[in-house]
This record gives structure tokens, sequence and C-alpha cells, in this order.
């Protein structure tokens, strides 16, 4: 084991993978020379060439598009588009071309491509660069999306994305970047898809915290052991689709209770997806209606303390958590 | 002019495009008995263009297309029969009835592709030429598009990143002169199209797309250019086509004189005559091309007509590829019980119910023959406004008030100006 940042870790899955499969490349702005806007091609470029590391051009639609005619053509693209906002420059290659091929062609070509793409709000850069769109992503079929919080995580799934062969949409949030954590020696760790983690065992109520949010969620469970005798069992799902719902729903079925956090925008979200789901499916399991945290209604201010005030924090959760335990304690 | 090649090149091109144009024919017979459903984009007019390209390819070139591609499938091998089922929805299509007229594959043919939004198929012809190129393959890339598609953003993003990348693709640009209903001098404001390469350092060149042998010609060197010094060309081909956009056009915006001048040039009657002329081909032979056409496209439609409805268990199937390392599901939510989706035996109860219960549906027999919106004029009911012109929008319209869920009993304090 050893100690890394989620940007090494990344990194790493990466480099292995180049190293396994000659076919995997990764292309994207800045991600040659200028070693990844958030450096996380760092050293790249160095090792594998400018054949394997391509920087190209700001064109979005047609970065995707060229990834996936190269997945087409055979070849497994790791695709960086430099945040997550500028992704909505590519919608119409990733929803209408990566994700609907191969059903509209009947399963005759595939398109075996990573789309990486960090996101994610609380560095004061305001309305066009601090978006979360997980649901928006999670809402296409064909596409898979993941979202890691930790640095073992994010290598092992990363590798398992670029061996998969379906479009993966591999959302990473800015803040995690430098977070550090435990992560397993070169090797095979490959994380399946649609897996959770419980990060945190309790009997109270399920709390589910999506990308960063998995980080405060823990946080505001070990508030709630600390300040109010509440054991929270925490569960990180680490990929949106496919969605590990077993564990979500067998966790509330012991804590009649379901909190669930995202940074992302309230109306059709992740959370309001997955309430749905627990309340389809565990209703009679249900103590009290399922609480969203999500981030406000609005595009992210600049200000740092109305931004502040539109993402979530540990003390929404933990009155989130106390609010489905009214009552009860 | 460019020489006419032998005798058996000259029938093989002049089947090719006969049997196209039969096609074509058909397929807008059969959208008018609804057996063909949706859209239907008909290539009648431009069979030289898209034969001339396929003509001068090699079986490994990959050749990529629009909306209008049935004759390029067709050209390219892939049997008509086969795109015919894909017309009718039917299991033995092309896609199995998942894409139909516009989502036209085989790749088999390495035909990858027809590409139902305007531009979309750019970037991935360059992603297939750089596969090419990243393998040290010889293949080409042949894109095909519509002069439409030479003002989208995938167009000059496309360019540069394929110039700037030296990729071995030809940019084909079939200039019918209309996006759409909206002449090209109306939609573009260089209506010499193969100059739009100028700015991308690249080179560009223009064809008489009614002439089959121009077009070789000019696809021929796009080709060599592409394959042995790995230099992308723009190559306008200019052509014509017959009918509307697609079927549903009335066509309000071309007068039928010009429609009628067109087709003195009929890239078919041309070529055939020239071969005549010239003493390549015999009159014979020029019928023999029309009535194996005729065979080919009777057949196709018997074909497309016997071949089953798809399956509905088979709805879930190609969604996702289920690999060695994945192990995941497609998860239709609207049936609880994750599934896999590949199979009938594994598809739940409750998402087969739902599907059964859709699927009556299409069994419901149409009340009477398609109408010809080009003759009863229903595609333009769409344009009129519904709405009167003394309704003032927005009168009777709900003040739109922010509302966040986070708080839904909280009054959102923006309500003060009511």
């Amino acid at each position: 084991m050893a100690e890394l940042r989620m940007r090494e870790a990344l990194r790493d899955a990466m480099a292995e993978e180049m190293r396994r499969d000659e076919g995997v490349f990764v292309m994207g702005e800045d991600v040659a020379v200028f070693q990844g806007a958030f450096k996380v091609t760092e050293g790249l470029l160095e090792e594998f060439g400018e054949r394997r590391v391509r920087d190209t051009p700001i064109s979005e639609n047609t970065i995707v598009g060229t990834g996936v005619g190269a997945a087409m053509g055979g070849l497994r693209p790791v695709v960086e588009l430099m945040t997550v906002n500028f992704s909505l420059l590519a919608l119409d290659q990733i929803v209408n071309h990566a994700a609907a091929i191969p059903y509209m062609f009947n399963g005759q070509a595939r398109v075996p491509m990573v789309i990486r793409m960090p996101g994610g709000g609380g560095h004061q850069l305001g309305p066009t660069h601090s978006h979360s769109l997980e649901a928006l992503y999670l809402q296409v079929p064909g596409l898979l999306v993941a979202c890691p919080s930790t640095p073992a995580d994010g290598k092992a799934l990363l590798k398992a994305a670029i061996r998969d062969d379906n479009p993966v949409i591999f959302i990473e949030h800015e803040s995690l970047y430098g977070t550090r954590g435990e992560v397993p020696d070169e090797g095979d760790e490959v994380l399946r898809f649609g897996e959770a983690a419980v990060r945190r065992e309790g009997s109270d109520v399920t709390i589910v915290g999506v990308l960063k949010m998995a980080q405060v969620a823990e946080q505001a469970a070990t508030k709630l052991a600390h300040k109010h005798g509440v054991e929270a069992e925490v569960i990180d799902p680490r990929t949106l689709r496919p969605l590990d719902l077993d564990t979500i729903l067998e966790s509330v079925r012991k804590t009649n209770r379901a909190v669930i956090v995202e940074e992302g925008w309230p109306h059709g979200g992740v959370g309001a997806n997955l309430a749905t789901l627990i309340t389809e499916q565990a209703f009679d399991h249900l103590d009290a209606p399922v609480q969203r945290v999500t981030g406000a209604d609005v595009h992210m201010p600049y200000s740092k303390r109305l931004e502040q005030a539109a993402i979530p924090h540990e003390e929404h959760v933990v009155k989130a958590a106390l609010a489905t335990l009214e009552g009860a304690i | 002019m460019a020489d006419l090649p032998d005798a058996a090149a000259c029938y093989e091109l002049l089947s090719r495009m006969a049997l196209i144009r039969r096609f074509e024919e058909e397929a807008g017979r059969q959208y008018q008995r609804a057996k063909a459903g949706g859209f239907l984009h008909l290539a009648i007019g431009e069979e030289a263009t898209i034969v001339g390209t396929t003509s001068v390819m090699r079986d490994e070139d990959f050749l990529i297309g629009t909306y209008r591609t049935h004759g390029h499938a067709i050209a390219r091998g892939t049997d008509p029969k086969r795109v015919m089922a894909e017309l009718f929805g039917k299991v033995d299509g092309t896609s199995g009835g998942r894409g139909g007229s516009m989502h036209i594959f085989d790749a088999e043919n390495r035909f990858m592709g027809g590409y139902g939004v305007v531009g979309g198929n750019l970037p991935i012809a360059a992603g297939l030429g750089l596969a090419s190129q990243y393998k040290g393959e010889d293949a080409v890339t042949v894109c095909m598009f519509g002069d439409g598609a030479s003002n989208t953003g995938n167009f000059g993003e496309t360019m540069n990143l394929a110039a700037l990348w030296k990729l071995p693709v030809l940019f084909l640009v079939e200039n019918n002169l209309y996006g759409m209903g909206t002449a090209v001098e109306r939609h573009s404001a260089q209506t010499d199209l193969s100059k739009k390469a100028e700015g991308y350092g690249i080179p560009g060149a223009r064809a008489d797309g009614m002439d089959v042998l121009a077009v070789r010609e000019a696809v021929a060197a796009g080709i060599q250019a592409a394959r042995e010094e790995d230099r992308p060309t723009l190559l306008e081909v200019v052509t014509y086509r017959y009918r509307g956009h697609s079927a549903a056009d009335p066509e309000v915006y071309r007068e039928r004189e010009e429609v009628e001048e067109w087709r003195e040039k009929d890239p078919i009657e041309s070529f055939a005559r020239r071969c005549v002329e010239a003493g390549v081909l015999g009159e014979r032979e020029v019928q023999q091309t029309r009535e194996a056409a005729e065979a080919a496209v009777t057949a196709a439609v018997e074909f497309a007509e016997a071949s089953p409805e798809p399956p509905l268990d088979t709805m879930y199937e190609n969604l996702y590829a289920v690999s060695d390392s994945g192990a995941w599901y497609a998860v239709d939510e609207r049936s609880p019980e994750p599934h896999r989706g590949e199979r009938e035996e594994q598809m739940p109860a409750a998402a087969r119910e739902l599907a059964e219960a859709g699927a009556a549906y299409a069994e419901q027999p149409e009340e009477e023959p398609r109408p010809n919106p080009a003759v009863h004029g229903d595609a333009q009911d769409g344009v009129q406004s519904r709405v009167s012109p003394e309704h003032e929008v927005g009168s009777e319209a709900e003040d739109v008030r922010p509302e966040d869920e986070r708080s839904p009993e909280r009054a959102i304090n923006t309500e003060d100006g009511d």
C-alpha cells in the first residue's frame, strides 16, 4: 500500500492500463505538454510520447466524437474534458452518439471509451465552472457513470472503466484531487461497477453520499454519533449507473430511515431518483420520509459567502438525519 | 471529361446506380404504404455521387455518412434486402429494426453508419482515421455529409483537428444545394464550399456530382492523398436530389422547373447514353441493369415483408456490452428488479408486461393510407401557429417562481414583487 493523492492514483491507473494495452491512449485539452489542467496526466507524455498522449484543440464535441470514432475503430480512448461544465458542449456526441451507437446499430459497433471530467463547486469559480451534473448523465441509457470519492476507488474504478467495453462518464471532484488515501500498489485492483461501499456501519439512519458528499456524509455521521448518540450508516455508491441499489435497500431495511446527499441541483437530481427507488421498493420499511440534501437551486454564485451557502455541509446532513428521527429519539 | 473505364467497370457503375435509384423509388412507395415509418430521406438524383465514391474505395476503407444513406450502404455491398428490412423495422434489418432509415450500419462492409444529427458523423470520421493511423493500417476513411453540415461547429472543429493531426480522411460534401428547405446561398456565406478548406490549410476541390466518372476521379485523388500522404482533403461534389428533403416535404422552396432542369442532367441516363454512344455497352446491357435492379428491389420488399418483427425480449439487447470485466446490468427502473436484459428468461415479469402492453399499440391497423404530405400539405400544418395573433402571449401564463426543492415549505423571497 502507498499513500497517494487522488490525482496521482488516477494518473497511475491510466499509466498502468497504457502499459498493459497498446490501444489505450489519452487525449484532451492540455493533457500532454501542460500535463493536465489539474495535473492528473502529469508524466504521461514523458513516458508514452505524443502518439498516445495527445493535446487537442478546444473543441469538446469533436474531442468526444473523435474518441467515439477511435473506439469504434478498435482503440480504447481515455478522453479528458477539462471540466464537467465544458462537457455540455459535447452532449451531442455523448448522448446521441457514444451512448446510442451500440444500441442503434444493434451491437455491430462498440464504444469502449472513458470520458473523464472534474466538476463540483467550492472554489469561487461561479456559475459556469461549478457544475455537478451526475444526474444528467445518470439519465442516459447506454452510459456508465462513476463518481469515486477516495484515491483507492478512483484508481480501481478508472482501471475498470478503461477495460469496460461501454462508454463511461467518469466524474471527478476538483476538491478531491489533493485528498490522500491508501492505494494498493501496482496490480490488478479493479473495482467492479455497481458495488457500493459501506463507509461506516450504523443502525439508526442510512446516509448515501455521492462523490465529495460521501466524505461530508462521513463527517456528519461522526458528529451525529458524538453529539446526538445517533449511529448512521454511510454508503458511497461509487457508481450511479449501474447503481448498487441492493446495498442501499438492505441498509434502509435495517435503519428504516434514509438521507441522500449530493452537490447537484435538487430538481430531478440523484437524490430525487434514489428517494423514489427507496420509496417504491422499501416503503413498508420506512419510518420517515426520505430526506434529500442537495445544492441550492441556483447557478453557483461567485461570492464566497453565497457559494458556501449554496453547497451542502455537514450541518445540513446532521439536520436532515435528525429530521428522519424526529420523535424517535 | 474523364475517359470511360472498361466495359465491366462501366456495367458495374451503371448497375449500382440503377439499383440505388430503383431502391429509393420503391422505398418511397413503401413509405406511402406505411410499411416504412418515421422519416425517409431519398437520394434520387445523387446516385453518381454515391457510386462514384464507393467505386474507388478499397474493402478495408471506412465509409461514414448521414441520414440519407440507403444507397451508400448498398453501394458498399450491403444486401438491399437488409436495408429494406431495416426500413420496415424488421429483425433482419441492418440494425435489427433499432435504427431505421436514418441509421443504417454494416460493419462487415465497413459502412460505419448513417447518422441522424447533421454534422454528427464528422468527428467520428476523424476518430476512425485516427484509429487507422494509430494502428499503422492503410485504411482511409471517407466522410460524406451535406452542404448544411458545413455550417456546423463540428465541421470547423473536425477540419481543424484532422488537418492538425494529418488524419487519413477524405471529407466529401454532397452539396445538393439545399440544407433541408434552405438554399445554399441562403445558408452559407461562402457558396463555393470547397473554399472552406482554405482556413484549415488543406486542399479543397470541386467535382460535378452528376457525372460518375468526374466523382471517381476526384475521390480517387483525395483517397490517394489520405492514404499515401496522410493528408485530409475537402471535396465538394455538386449534386441534386429530385425528391424533397424527406418524404414529408411539400417543396415550397424551389420551382418545378429547377427540378426539371436537373433531371436533364440525370446521372444514370447521361452515363448510360455515353456508354452506348462510345460503344462500350449496348442498349441491351443497359436494359439488363434496369431489369436486375427491378428484380433485386422486388426481392428486397418480399424479404422485408416476410422478416419477423423484433421479439420484445430483445428490447434491451446491445444497450450495454456485457464484458468479462463488467458485472453490471441494464436496469430499467420501470421494473423494480434489476435485470440483465439480455434474454427473455432473464426479463422480469413486470418489464415484460410493460413491453407487451406497449407493443399492442403497434398492432392497431392504420385507418387509411398515409397521406402524401407533399400533395396534401399536412407537413405545413405544423408551421402554422396554433396561437391566434390576438392572444397575447403570457397574458394567462402563470407566474413562474423559483422553486427550491430543498425548502418546499418556505416562501421564497422573490415573491415580494407580487
